[in-house]
């Protein structure tokens, strides 16, 4: 038990560092004057912490709008991966239908296919239907990136949530729906939070499809890989910095729904 | 009024026959224990009740009403899981009051019929927890509780003591059984226990492959049972089939018609100290009360069930004679004769 345990901590710690040096160093880059990121030898410590960087990223021309895109596109697609998820993981959780098995793995296929492939015939269908360059046209791409997550995943949350539950509910006077309402989403409620807020996430961080398919209406992702080229790296560490912060919010608020759901009793 | 009627029942899961054909009749009041062993169709005819499942072909009528083709809430019954399906995310007092609340039961109504069903059940200090703070005991009872409270035409328990431990269940089921008589509703319970079925029901229906195999009083099917089958499956130990010439001969028995199977419960056979058939003892176990003395006839087991003392030893030779009046015959096809 005890050198099991060890070994667990020590990929812990492995792992934390991995992903938590890279985030520091952007922080902390974003966070110095501007003529500490191009300085050298770089102090790891913050010496004099200043949000003149961040002030002079945030005033730039687009950013904000950049902002709005990008909410926008992910509230979207938030939505969006929820209303056609959510009922596509209850049948595969509740019903016996033929191709079940087909059907999942096809879901996670999708995921498997280069997004590079398709990103022409998207750009030409997309032009040809009037999505091109509109918030709507991310956000569908971005449904597709996050829809096989969000059907899974919630697929597992009904499946966790006993039949018998509904039935007990239908027997005491619900319709079917009446069940789902009073039973079944309140029981699955934070584990779809949790699945809604990886929906966002997901597309708040995507940039290959918003870069394709947006001229003007630049999500933020898109712009600062579109501004990459020509900016400062103090900007680009503010700009990156920007882009985790919201992210990193979001999972450390839902962290506690990706462990632990309903304690569900009948189990 | 509301009886149970249930006529030309069949159920087909993807070609098999799951029930063949079942008739039932359970009257006003009464409670009915559908009994059998796991896969002979009790759960889906029980199912089929509830509205939760669908039938194949037949009918079903409770208080002479067609209930086929309703959904479970038009049906007016309440079913009690096996699993106690207690909601996790309300509290007890919101769980017993949820059928009511289905119902647009007034407020101060639903919060009194909630107190008296906790009343019935003994569990109105519980009513503002949740269900995963309550031991098994409690949740089976806030099950029993919930689907009392709605008053129901006709109650439906599947299994519902069978996940409590060995105690806890003997304690509930006497509680249940006077709970069961007070209430005076119409009952269909499932279960594979047979103490169980003899110790609550008004008639057991015993359930074999996908039929109806007997549907009579507790005393009748034990001593009178309809096939082969309910005599081996009702009684603890079941009973003994001897079908040897020379055996029933010896046991002071003639078929009444040749090839018939003599059916007799252990403790209907008796020790003598001449004539009989002669056995050695090969398993002896003191039962308390009794002693189940088990030997082997042309290869075959026979229990015999016999008073506590004199004490049997192991090996020990025995006479044996069937008590009169005790025997019963079957058929090749295993229905009891005449």
């Amino acid at each position: 038990m005890k050198p099991h345990r060890q070994f667990l901590y020590a990929m812990a710690v492995v792992l934390a560092i991995c992903w938590l040096v890279p985030i520091y160093l952007v922080a902390i880059s974003a966070l110095s004057p501007k003529e500490a990121a191009t300085a050298w030898p770089k102090s790891l410590l913050p010496t004099d912490l200043t949000l003149e960087t961040l002030a002079f990223f945030v005033q730039y021309t687009g950013v904000w709008t950049a902002v709005f895109n990008s909410v926008v596109v992910a509230v979207l697609t938030m939505l969006l991966a929820f209303v056609l998820g959510a009922p596509a993981g209850y049948a595969l959780a509740r019903y016996d239908f033929a191709g079940q098995t087909a059907y999942r793995l096809l879901i996670v296929m999708t995921r498997a296919f280069p997004l590079a492939i398709l990103a022409l015939p998207l750009v030409t269908r997309f032009i040809s239907l009037g999505l091109y360059d509109t918030q709507l046209g991310v956000a569908l791409v971005h449904t597709a990136l996050a829809l096989p997550f969000s059907i899974l995943v919630s697929s597992s949350l009904f499946m966790g949530i006993p039949r018998e539950l509904e039935e007990a509910a239908w027997t005491l006077g619900c319709s079917k729906l009446q069940a789902f309402r009073l039973v079944v989403l309140p029981l699955a409620l934070p584990g779809m939070a949790a699945t809604m807020i990886f929906s966002f996430v997901i597309s708040w961080n995507e940039v290959f499809s918003a870069s394709v398919l947006t001229l003007n209406n630049r999500t933020l992702t898109a712009f600062l890989f579109a501004s990459l080229e020509e900016s400062p790296l103090y900007f680009r560490y503010a700009g990156s910095f920007f882009l985790i912060l919201p992210s990193l919010i979001f999972i450390f608020a839902v962290r506690k729904y990706l462990f632990s759901m309903w304690g569900i009793a009948n189990r | 009024m509301s009886a149970i009627s249930i006529r030309s029942i069949r159920k087909e899961f993807k070609g098999h026959q799951a029930l063949k054909s079942i008739d039932l009749e359970v009257r006003d009041q009464e409670l009915c224990v559908l009994l059998g062993p796991s896969g002979c169709g009790k759960t889906t005819l029980m199912r089929i009740v509830a509205g939760l499942e669908t039938e194949t072909a037949g009918d079903v009528l409770i208080g002479g009403n067609s209930v086929i083709g309703l959904p479970p809430r038009k049906r007016n019954i309440a079913m009690v899981f096996q699993n106690y399906a207690v909601f996790p995310h309300m509290t007890i007092a919101e769980n017993i009051g949820f059928g009511l609340r289905m119902k647009k039961v007034p407020d101060a109504q639903l919060k009194q019929q909630v107190q008296e069903a906790a009343a019935i059940m003994h569990i109105e200090h519980l009513l503002d927890r949740y269900a995963g703070q309550l031991s098994g005991g409690q949740r089976q009872r806030v099950a029993v509780a919930r689907a009392l409270a709605v008053k129901p035409d006709v109650l439906l328990m599947d299994e519902p003591l069978s996940n409590l431990d060995a105690l806890l269940r003997l304690e509930m089921r006497s509680e249940l059984k006077g709970l069961l008589r007070s209430i005076r509703t119409t009952t269909l319970y499932v279960t594979h226990d047979q103490t169980e079925a003899m110790s609550l029901a008004d008639r057991i229906a015993i359930m074999h492959e996908g039929q109806i195999v007997q549907y009579d009083v507790p005393a009748t099917v034990y001593v009178r049972p309809a096939t082969r089958f309910v005599g081996g499956f009702i009684g603890n130990p079941p009973m003994n089939f001897l079908s040897e010439p020379e055996t029933l001969t010896a046991l002071g028995l003639q078929p009444p018609v040749a090839g018939a199977t003599l059916g007799i419960r252990p403790e209907d056979l008796e020790l003598v100290a001449e004539g009989g058939l002669p056995l050695r003892a090969e398993v002896v176990e003191m039962l308390g009360a009794s002693q189940q003395v088990n030997t082997r006839v042309q290869g075959e087991l026979l229990r015999i069930s016999t008073q506590a003392t004199p004490t049997i030893v192991h090996g020990q030779a025995l006479r044996v004679s069937a008590k009169t009046g005790r025997a019963l015959w079957y058929d090749a096809a295993g229905r009891l004769l005449p």
